[in-house]
């Protein structure tokens, strides 16, 4: 039996990006786009065996070896620090980490900032290169919110065009750390599968070329 | 003895195979019967995998710890003889909190350390101990191989910053030549430094033909000195017939504080994370008052027996 190599996409919009280019790499799996429930797509004349994960659980997948490769977030990688490979930035699902708040906050130092997110990890890390002292508030959505209803003084998050921000009159204090999505391998299983994750890297590596 | 095999499970298996693998190349049993002061542990935080340690009074009021690691205690407890050659295994629990939990765990760990003088056949030894140790686990092995030197003298040539040199250390581990290639910009390397730092993330592989390709590499005096080093020790490993499971892999960075020189980590096929982790490790000797120098090893066993059983 030929051995497969185990996919971890992440759902959602970005996964079909994500897929569009592992089939131009020659790598493709039609099922894929059949319209069912099925979690797992094969094709084993490829070798590849791709499967849809929650996008912040890819990490997880492939640092504990359920996936040999994966594609996910910076965000997510910084966030969870995963002890995997990161083998190449595939450039799309381009964003910004942020901090946002309403529009006319002005940071006085005089007290300890209150910020909400969703990247307790990110956030803390910026702050702390900064010297400002934070409480921290996790949330899991709609972030926003927060600094509306006086939960937080600002928020911590992934801003795209800003669309949502600005309609519920936020404002971008500042971009810090730039996102996109990552090919990321196991340890373990780059090694053991090496010339396969390898061939995948150099298609693909074409391809972003382009993005 | 043959009622053993059904008797034991296949972590025990692999301590004792382990165990015989040791004494019968001179290692000597360490047993750790006492309990480290607290102190110990927290003067050299950042060479412990995880940061937490379990702390006690003793009866005399002394804050005591259940250890986190075991080479802390064998480097302390060793008499200092940079002529000699003292070679001991060990096989304990540790005690650390997994990665991404918040709970102490009990872990077995088995590994060999070797102080005194170390030259190239020490290590070439101690890599040919790690490499059987793999294949004790399972056929299918793989051995990392990195010198923290020929590292080292890259980015000095370069002149990369101290901050620039951790995140390029850490860029390494992750194979991240974007993030390197970001590193340098900011550091105002020059083209032709940068490609050679960018190098270490894309040459992997066989050790023959990275050092091959190594060698056709425009490199200062000093990197080829570490080359020529690490091809001594591949010459070492071909030797003793361990030369086809071993990789010469530059993303095996382990702290700079502690380690230098040759530094290695054993994967299995079957296991997620690397099962075994070493290197040289003068400079901890240095930092614990110690002339002599060391290399050894450490096996970790808590995930073994996520493989299928071995027959015969």
């Amino acid at each position: 039996m030929k051995t497969m190599l185990n996919i971890a996409l992440p759902k959602g919009r970005l996964g079909e990006k994500v897929y569009d280019m592992f089939e131009k790499a020659d790598f493709p799996c039609p099922s894929i786009k059949e319209n069912n429930r099925k979690l797992i797509f094969e094709n084993e004349q490829a070798g590849v065996r791709f499967f849809w994960v929650k996008p912040s659980d890819v990490a997880i997948y492939v640092e504990r070896g359920a996936a040999d490769i994966g594609v996910a977030g910076k965000d997510i990688l910084l966030e969870y620090r995963p002890d995997v490979y990161e083998l190449l930035d595939l450039k799309i699902g381009k964003c910004d980490m942020a901090v946002a708040a309403k529009a006319g906050f002005n940071d006085d130092r005089k007290r300890t900032l209150t910020v909400a997110t969703k990247f307790t990890n990110i956030a803390k890390a910026y702050y702390s290169t900064l010297g400002r002292d934070i409480d921290i508030i996790h949330l899991n959505g709609s972030i926003e919110l927060a600094p509306i209803l006086g939960l937080s003084d600002v928020i911590v998050d992934i801003v795209e065009t800003g669309a949502t921000l600005k309609e519920n009159n936020l404002v971008v204090v500042e971009k810090f750390q730039p996102i996109s999505a990552r090919l990321i391998a196991n340890k373990a299983n780059f090694k053991f599968k090496n010339a396969v994750v390898e061939k995948i890297m150099e298609e693909l590596a074409k391809l972003t070329e382009n993005n | 003895m043959a009622q053993l095999e059904f008797v034991l499970s296949g972590e025990e298996k692999a301590v004792y195979s382990l165990r015989a693998l040791y004494l019968k190349y001179g290692y000597a049993q360490y047993k750790m019967s006492k309990f480290e002061e607290y102190d110990l542990y927290v003067k050299n935080k950042d060479f412990l995998v995880s940061d937490n340690v379990i702390t006690f009074t003793d009866t005399d009021g002394k804050l005591m710890a259940l250890k986190p690691d075991v080479t802390l205690s064998i480097i302390k407890n060793s008499k200092d003889n940079p002529d000699g050659a003292l070679k001991v295994c060990y096989n304990e629990n540790v005690y650390r909190v997994a990665k991404g939990t918040n709970s102490f765990k009990e872990l077995m760990q088995v590994g060999l350390e070797r102080l005194g003088n170390i030259d190239n056949d020490a290590i070439s030894e101690v890599l040919f101990l790690a490499a059987e140790s793999l294949k004790t686990v399972s056929e299918s092995y793989v051995l990392d191989i990195s010198s923290l030197d020929l590292v080292k003298t890259i980015m000095d040539d370069a002149g990369i910053s101290f901050e620039g040199e951790k995140e390029i250390l850490s860029y390494l581990a992750e194979k991240n030549i974007q993030g390197v290639s970001a590193v340098c910009i900011r550091e105002k390397v020059s083209e032709q430094k940068a490609e050679l730092i960018k190098k270490l993330v894309t040459i992997y592989g066989a050790p023959e033909k990275v050092l091959t390709e190594l060698s056709r590499l425009n490199l200062s005096a000093k990197t080829k000195a570490a080359v020529k080093n690490l091809a001594v020790i591949v010459d070492g490993l071909k030797n003793k017939g361990v030369i086809d499971n071993a990789r010469i892999d530059f993303s095996v960075v382990n702290n700079m504080k502690y380690y230098n020189g040759i530094v290695f980590k054993g994967f299995v096929e079957g296991i997620p994370n690397g099962i075994l982790s070493g290197g040289q490790y003068d400079k901890l000797m240095q930092k614990m008052g110690k002339q002599s120098k060391a290399i050894g090893f450490a096996v970790y066993l808590d995930d073994i027996n996520k493989l299928p059983e071995k027959n015969g």
